[in-house]
Order: structure tokens, then sequence, then C-alpha cells
């Protein structure tokens, strides 16, 4: 390992214990729990700048059996930082905790998205971060009572005896959802005038969800502002240990329901990663084509609906008539709209129809055209222009520190984007240029948002133009399911074929993770095996959870109108949030 | 004493109730039509009939009234609203000269009834004791009074050339030459702080759908709902009817009717309304504030300046 040679240095202290080799090759420390600040600090100080804490999570490892060279531990914390230089660089630090309730020392005050991570951690493993500045339950609702991702925790209501309510519970529940603003410190009344505690949401036309906002007012200003997430949390990584590898990739669409094939692609080649296959380059290529055309339809929603969130009714029904464009295409090809679950472990479902070319070949021609309209219409309206340039800008500094990556980092001027920093698929091979912004604001966010849609266009005319012919299922015994026609002659993938539906193929014991640049932002999913036909922790890492917790950060001094641009200018999806 | 002029009493309410309906079918069809969509198209021919099955809905509704309401002031804050608009249309010389055509003071009398209109956002926002609906009425009472006097300042010019306060006689003096063309600078005024009155996007700051839910109406559902939603359409009706009225010449034009000139006069400002909402944004609280005091208001001023210098040039 040449620890100088990538940007993030410091790793060569005497507080780590063992490093772990895992299938995706990431950089893997273990440090202990004393040791575990002062190591974080001076990885801080050391790699100059752009240091991000992407990811904060844990294992609850007390089940796992294939632990070989792992430092003995009840749980596992990881934290994962991303270096944000010019080529990507990562490395996971991992902390063992021992006992039924551990604790461990927190991290919020080096950086300031632990907070939320943390949270989530308590919450659903029930590790406890000392220090922290609010260790409250973030996902699910204050008046649960367990850890649901520990292993001795239910995963089906099923296990359950019926659920009811009585009035009484029901009073309990609506009382827990009241908001106390003295539990968050916050004052009641200024010198000169008493302050109005507004809920938006969770049912508001522009939260974009079940999403709620709890804002402290003086008048129309908003002096401080609480987020409540977990109204949409539906136990995502909890059924990634129930499904098979194979029957997971459907409820991956619907973690960030815009994004469609989108979030299939991070999954599939976590699990590819394990297994050790390579898809072929058509699949490869049809990967990135449906992901690209699934960024558009998201893109297109974003434009039309942050439109809508300042005041402009129209443009969201020509964005959503484009949309309904891309989904023809889609539904030509998968057989389904929103969610095509099309990806499967080792390539794609099937390959594609006869006459593809022509669909997209007519819409990519003519979107353009239309995008043009829309400047006209949206981008250079004065009014538009106005309820946007300047408010909820944040700088390069800042999205590091709060982990915001996407459109959102590149609208602060720093050109970084996964799939030119760290190429997966066939990006490598693709023309594309990465739009960035220079202020940061909600207006150069929307600016980024519309100019990438015109590369996607760009990548899918290049998709169009060299699909390579071949096979889009890789040669492989874990490609599930396997190729059709072999599955008909021999009886070898017969029986592949077989148990792969019947139980579910069985994924070598490992961990690996694996990031796409999604709609919205990085999003990561780390999977670890058992070597079993579940996973045996599915980590889902999405954008919209660490872009929402910067909103008090934003949404500080400025008036409702303007948090309901920067919520719009967010591009957030609530089950991407709460999973 | 004059006998009471029965039949335009009875009427003109009925008419202006029938073309508020009406026009709520209208917008819904107009804006389908610019947003590539069809609208409401399946009662009746054309889908006319929509706004009556929604009235017929509407009526049929639960009159309930929130527990925590100021139950008087929340019934009450409809129908000044309505009351209001339709006071309003008694002076404006529809055709014959309507049922007051003739008042002296017919401007004041209608400003007069917009400045009464308030009351029904303010009390609605605040009998309905509920946190949007009291930012909705903060909003509409900043903003309508704001507004009221760039009107009534862009309103001045017209009554200086005119040298009265009678509609008739306004009307009458636009012979000619349509005050538009004198008044242009009045025009751009008025019907900016005509949006602002009637709270029509871009300037819905009281409803603002996006920030507040339904603003000041939040809470009131059923026909109390119906009649806010009727009375703003009646307003929309009611400025574009004055517009026509003070500066398109009111019913004056070639071979056609005068009542038909009208109307048709007063439709075109109507769906100049739609295709606005179907247009803009909706700039923020501050800055349609700011057009207001720093735009809106200098420029009416210099419309009066102006007419008062070339009124006294011409009589020198």
């Amino acid at each position: 390992m040449v620890l100088s040679a990538s940007p993030i240095t410091g790793l060569d202290q005497p507080g780590m214990m063992a490093t772990q080799s895992t299938r995706d090759g990431v950089r893997t420390l273990w440090v202990t729990v004393d040791d575990l600040r002062p190591t974080l600090s001076t990885l801080k100080e050391h790699t100059p700048a752009l240091l991000m804490l992407f990811d904060l999570t844990a294992i609850d490892e007390r089940e796992r059996t294939h632990r070989d060279g792992q430092p003995p531990a009840d749980f596992t914390v990881i934290y994962h930082l991303m270096s944000l230089a010019t080529r990507a660089d990562e490395v996971r630090i991992k902390v063992a905790l021992l006992g039924d309730r551990p604790t461990l020392p927190t991290i919020s005050d080096l950086w300031p998205n632990a907070n939320w991570y943390e949270r989530e951690i308590w919450d659903l493993f029930g590790i406890r971060f000392e220090n922290h500045p609010f260790l409250r339950r973030i996902l699910t609702p204050p008046t649960w009572t367990d850890h649901p991702l520990r292993k001795d925790h239910y995963a089906r209501a099923t296990e359950m005896p019926p659920y009811s309510l009585t009035e009484e519970q029901e009073r309990h529940e609506q009382d827990a959802m009241r908001f106390d603003p003295s539990a968050w410190g916050m004052q009641r009344h200024s010198d000169h005038s008493d302050f109005m505690f507004l809920n938006l949401g969770p049912n508001h036309p522009s939260v974009h969800g079940v999403f709620r906002i709890i804002l402290q007012l003086e008048g129309e200003r908003i002096v401080d502002a609480v987020p409540d997430i977990g109204f949409h949390h539906r136990g995502a990584e909890k059924m990634g240990e129930r499904q098979s590898w194979h029957t997971y990739i459907p409820y991956t669409d619907r973690v960030d329901y815009l994004g469609g094939v989108m979030n299939n692609f991070p999954y599939v080649m976590a699990v590819e990663t394990l297994a050790g296959i390579t898809p072929p380059p058509r699949a490869q290529m049809i990967r990135v084509m449906l992901a690209e055309l699934f960024r558009i339809a998201s893109h297109l929603v974003f434009y039309g609906t942050m439109a809508q969130d300042v005041g402009q009714l129209s443009p969201v029904f020509y964005m959503f008539t484009d949309r309904e464009r891309v989904f023809g295409i889609i539904e030509a090809i998968c057989g389904f709209r929103m969610h095509p679950a099309w990806f499967r472990i080792g390539g794609v479902a099937m390959d594609l129809p006869t006459g593809w070319e022509d669909l997209i070949r007519a819409f990519v021609n003519d979107l353009p055209r239309r995008l043009d309209e829309y400047d006209a219409m949206v981008m250079r309206n004065p009014v538009f222009r106005g309820r946007t340039k300047g408010v909820g800008a944040y700088t390069t500094a800042e999205a590091v520190e709060w982990g915001v990556t996407g459109p959102g980092l590149r609208a602060t001027g720093l050109p970084w984007d996964y799939r030119r920093q760290a190429p997966y698929a066939c990006y490598e091979q693709l023309e594309f240029d990465i739009p960035t912004g220079a202020n940061g604001d909600c207006y150069d966010r929307i600016a980024v948002h519309v100019e990438e849609i015109r590369q996607s266009l760009r990548i899918i005319r290049q998709c169009l133009d060299h699909m390579p012919a071949g096979p889009i299922k890789a040669d492989h015994p874990l490609t599930t399911p396997p190729p059709r026609a072999r599955t008909l002659h021999d009886i070898e993938t017969l029986i592949h074929h077989f148990l792969g539906a019947a139980w579910g193929p069985v994924i070598p014991p490992g961990e690996a993770r694996s990031c796409v640049e999604a709609t919205k932002g990085l999003n990561c999913y780390t999977l670890v095996s058992d070597g079993g036909t579940t996973s045996y922790r599915t980590r889902i890492r999405t954008p919209s959870f660490a872009h929402l917790q910067m909103i008090p950060l934003l949404g500080r001094g400025v008036m409702i109108a303007d948090l309901i641009a920067i919520l719009g200018s967010i591009d957030f999806v609530m089950a991407d949030v709460d999973r | 004493m004059t006998p009471l002029p029965l039949a335009p009493i009875v009427l003109t309410p009925l008419v202006v109730l029938a073309l508020a309906t009406v026009l709520t079918w209208v917008e819904r069809r107009l804006l389908g039509l610019w947003q590539d969509r069809y609208g409401p198209n399946r009662v009746g021919p054309g889908g006319m009939f929509q706004a009556v099955a929604d009235g017929i809905k509407l009526l049929f509704k639960q009159d309930w009234v929130p527990p925590f309401a100021d139950r008087g002031v929340f019934v009450l804050a409809p129908a000044i609203g309505m009351m209001t608009v339709l006071l309003s249309f008694a002076v404006i010389p529809l055709a014959a000269g309507g049922i007051a055509g003739g008042l002296n003071v017919g401007l004041l009398f209608i400003l007069a009834m917009m400045g009464l209109g308030v009351y029904a956002v303010v009390l609605a926002g605040w009998a309905s004791d509920s946190k949007y609906a009291l930012l909705g009425g903060m909003r509409a009472a900043a903003q309508m009074i704001s507004y009221e006097v760039f009107m009534a300042l862009s309103l001045l010019g017209v009554v200086m050339v005119a040298g009265s306060f009678s509609l008739r006689d306004i009307v009458a003096a636009q012979s000619g030459l349509w005050f538009i063309i004198p008044q242009g600078l009045g025009f751009v005024v008025f019907l900016l702080a005509g949006i602002a009155e009637t709270h029509r996007l871009p300037f819905d700051l009281p409803e603002g759908e996006n920030e507040l839910g339904a603003g000041f109406h939040t809470e009131y559902s059923g026909m109390k709902f119906g009649m806010f939603f009727i009375a703003e359409y009646a307003g929309i009706v009611l400025v574009s009817a004055l517009a026509t009225t003070l500066y398109l010449g009111g019913g004056n034009g070639l071979l056609l009717p005068a009542p038909v000139w009208f109307a048709l006069k007063t439709g075109v400002i109507v769906a100049f309304f739609i295709l606005l909402r179907a247009g803009l944004p909706r700039p923020r609280y501050d800055q349609l504030m700011g057009l207001g005091w720093k735009v809106l208001l200098p420029l009416s001023l210099l419309n009066v300046l102006a007419t008062g210098t070339v009124m006294m040039l011409r009589a020198s």
C-alpha cells in the first residue's frame, strides 16, 4: 500500500490495529475506540481540504460467521471517508465494539454531517454516541422502543401479533409528535416579540413527499428550522437481509423512486464485485443508456417542480410531457415505466427490442429544441431569477463538510463527477462535460441540472451510435438468471437457474461497496455477504439524506418563500432520505 | 324620489355570478390549452357545465366551521368578500347605465368597496385561528393596502382628464380617444394594482399555495370557500370591466352595439389575466412590496404630474 500516492494521507499512525482486505479494494483499517477520534482528526488535518465523511454506518456482527482476520466485535461502526481530489479516493475506518449497549465518542464536531448518521445508528442499532448534541431517534417514531437493524429484531409484520391502536395509544403517539422548542434549545420569544412555530409538513405542497420542517418564525423570516424525517421509512435495508440477492433488485428501484434503474446500478455492481462477475460490454452500455434516460426523467421532474415551487404553473406540464416520452422509451425496452428493475446480476434482463434506435433517436433529436424553449420560459424569466439568484448559497467547503454530492456540489464550482473521477461501467469510453456553477445558489443548482440533461443526451447519442454487439449477460455461474438460450440446452445452466430461482444465488463471503453518480448525487450500496443466499448487511447511502441535513444552515434568516425555493433546488426524494 | 330600478338590481348580481362561474371553467380550459392538456371537457358541451357541477358539489358539502375558529367572523368574512364585489358592479355602466351608473362619485365608490374587500381576507385569516391562514391574512393586508394607494393614484390621471368621478362621464369623455393612449402609464399601473387587488398570480401571495397551502382560506370548505372563489373571479371581471370603462372607452366602438363591445373588451383583459397566471412565477413577498413602493408609486405620481402639466399647458 503506497499511502503517499493517494490524496488521503496520515493513515500510517500507531493507532491502526489491522487492515482488512475487501472485495472492492477500498482500504479498510481497524482502530480502537480510544484511537478513533485522534485518527479521524489527524486524517482531516493531513488531507488538504475536501475530505468528506461520505458515509457512517454500522454492522451487527453477532450472527456473522465469516470474519477471518477481523478483530472480535459485536458491532462494527464504519466511517467511510472520501477525498474529492482530482480522482476519488476512499478509506474505511472501522471500530470494533463489544457488548450489547456499546458506546463511542461522537465525531459530529469534526464533521457536522455525522450528526444525522450517528442518530441513525443509535436509532437502528442502539449504539450510543457520547457528547452527541441531540441523540434522538431519526427514522423510527419517537415512541419506538427497539432498534430495528439489530439481528434479533423481527423483520416482518407477520412476526408480530395483530396491530391495534387504542384511543389512548393514539393520543400518546400524537403527543409524541408535538414539537417542543425547549428540547431543541430554542427560545419561545426574543426581547421584543414572540416567535411563531410553524409546522411545514408532513403534508405540504412544497415538501415533495412526507417531510416535516418545524420553522421558528419572526414574521415571515425564519429564525431556525428543524427538519423531521422518517415518515417514509420502509426498512429498505432490513428487507435486504431477507430477500435473496436477486429478488432485492425491485426494492432498489423504489429507493429514489424517480431514478428507476439508476438505483439498480450500484446494487448489482456491488453484488457483481462480491461475486467476481464482469458484465459484457453490451450490457454495460445498455445500463449506462437506461441510467442516463432516467437521469433525464428525474431532472425533468426536478425542473418542472422547481418552477412550480416558485409559483410558475405551466412548465411542469411541458416537462412531464417530455418525461412521458422518456417513459415511452423505457416501457418499450423494459415493459415498465417508473420502476423497471431491469438490471440483473451479471447483465440486464433482456436484449434491446427491434427498433429501439429510432425511438431514442427521435427523442434525443427533439428534446434540445424544447430545452431551449424552457430556458427562455424559466431560466431567463426575470421573476424566476429574482427568486433563485443569491438564495440558498453555500461554498464548496461547506458542501464537503455536509456531505453534499451531485449537482448541488457542482453548482459550487467544483467539477467533481463520480462518472469522471472513478469511472464505472463504460463511462470511460464516453465523452461528456461536467457542468458547474459559480455561486452555489438555487439558480446555479437548477442551471447545472438543466445542462446535465443536455450532457445525458450527448451520452445517450454516443450509446446509440456505438452500441456493441454481443451477449447481454456475463458468462458466469452466478449470473442470475442465467442466459435463457443456454438454460434450455445444458443441464449445468439449468441447475443454476433452478437454484437461483428456488433459493437464490449463493454469493461468496466478503464486503464490497459500489457507488454511482445517481440523479441527485452519490448513491452507494455497501453489501456484506456471509456466504449465503441473502445479504448479511445492506447499507444504502443515499444523497438526499445528506442534503436534507443542510436545511437549517440554508434556512436561517431567509423568508418562507426562499425556503421553498431552497427545498425545490435541493432535488430530494423522501423515499431516498428515509429508505 | 325616483323608483328603484328593480330589473337591474335583480339581474346584475345574477349575471355577475353566472359570469364568474363560467369564468372558472373558461380559465381551466384556457390554462389547459396553454399547458398542452385538455382541462375539464367532460360535463356538457366542451365541459361547459363543469362549473355547474362544481357549484352543486360545493353547495351540498357539509357546512363545517373548525371548532377552533371564531365562528361569527369566520362566517362573515366570505360574505363581505362577495358583497363588496357585487356592490361595486352597481356603478359599472355595463350597458344602459347599470343600477347607479350616474352616481357622481362612482369611481370613489368602487375604490371604497375594494378597500372594504380587504376585510374579507384579513378577517378570514384572523378568524381561522390557523397559522397558515394568519400568514396569508397578514400578507393580504400589507399587499392590498399598499396596492390600493397606487391604484387610486393611477386612476387620478383619468379623473383629471375626464374632469369627473362618474363612470358614465368618463366613458363619454372617451368618445374621441380612448384614455389608454394619453394614460398608457396609468393603465399599466392600474392593471398591475388590479392583479394585486384580486390576488391573482403572479401576485397571489395571500394564497401562495406553494408556501402557505391555501393561505387565508386554508380552513374554509364548502360554499364558504365557494364564495371566496366566486368573489375572486367576480373581482377579475370587475377589474377588467373597470379597465374597459376607464381606459378602453367602455361600450364605445364601431358597428356593434355597446354591450357587445363592452363584453369583448372585458373578455380580452380577463384572458390576459389568465395568461399571466399561465406564464409567470410568483415574486417573493418583499420583492412584491418593493415593486409597489419603489416602482409603481413613483410611476403613478409621475403620471399625475405629467397629466397635470399637459393639462396646464393646454389650458394656458
